[in-house]
């Protein structure tokens, strides 16, 4: 569990933005995440999707 | 001299229409129903003109209203026995397709430039459309109901009759098609520069 591959940090870090992982998780991520650049950038763009998805729907308003 | 039409006119609303129909259309996936939803809109609108208060777009406001108009016609559909064509989207077969045997991206998200700043561009919206439009169906409508509806992951499993880690599937194929969308038809091209 704690040598995450892509794959499955990718899954995790989509899954985060729906539920609260669990500690074993969020080690095991943050771990990957910090020598992987490829899931970093993955999640700043689902971070940033969730953004523009609530631009395009105009509820981004102040 | 004719008085300019209000705001709130019916003309007014139409212009509206093609926007509110695609992005009816992005969740409902079915012309009549999306249609039925943008017209309940138009009428619901007309009916309470008076009590829009101007704090926010027009198009905002109706795109409020449509939201719980496209609700109604997914709890009307889901009553309604369906044949639903096309692949089953919760196996994970197409996904495997991003990844190398030993799980590393073949693709690597690359980085991209200030996407805020795209943010600000009317062409991005038309490329992140096209990107939705190109989602399998059940993709499309649950990642929808999250991210624009705000729904929680148990409503939309209720509303699709799946289970939460189905949805998961569903929601994760959509971030993983979607930012490989935006990064080849925006980020990449020249039109990020702007």
């Amino acid at each position: 569990m704690m040598n995450l591959s892509c794959r499955e940090a990718s899954r995790l870090i989509s899954q985060r933005m729906e539920r609260r992982l669990s500690i074993r998780e969020r080690i095991a991520l943050r771990l990957h995440m910090g020598i992987c650049d490829a899931c970093t950038r993955f999640s700043l763009q689902a971070e940033f999707l969730r953004r523009a998805l609530k631009a395009y729907a105009g509820t981004d308003e102040p | 001299m004719p008085a300019p039409a209000s705001p709130l006119s019916p003309l007014e609303f139409e212009q509206h229409r093609p926007y509110l129909l695609r992005f009816a259309l992005l969740q409902l996936r079915d012309r009549s129903a999306a249609d039925d939803a943008v017209q309940e809109t138009f009428l619901a609108a007309i009916q309470g003109a008076d009590r829009f208060g101007g704090q926010s777009a027009v198009r905002t406001w109706l795109i409020g209203i449509l939201k719980h108009k496209i609700i109604d016609q997914m709890r009307k559909a889901a009553r309604e026995p369906r044949v639903e064509p096309g692949g089953d989207e919760t196996r994970t077969d197409d996904l495997e397709a991003f990844f190398a045997e030993d799980g590393h991206f073949l693709e690597p998200p690359g980085e991209w430039d200030s996407p805020e700043k795209s943010l600000e561009e009317r062409r991005f919206f038309e490329a992140l459309e096209r990107c939705l439009e190109g989602l399998p169906k059940n993709t499309a409508r649950a990642f929808m109901m999250r991210e624009v509806m705000g729904l929680e992951t148990e409503e939309i499993c209720k509303e699709l009759g799946i289970s939460t880690s189905n949805c998961w599937v569903l929601l994760y194929r959509a971030r993983m098609a979607l930012r490989a969308c935006l990064e080849r038809n925006w980020f990449l091209t020249g039109a990020a520069a702007g």
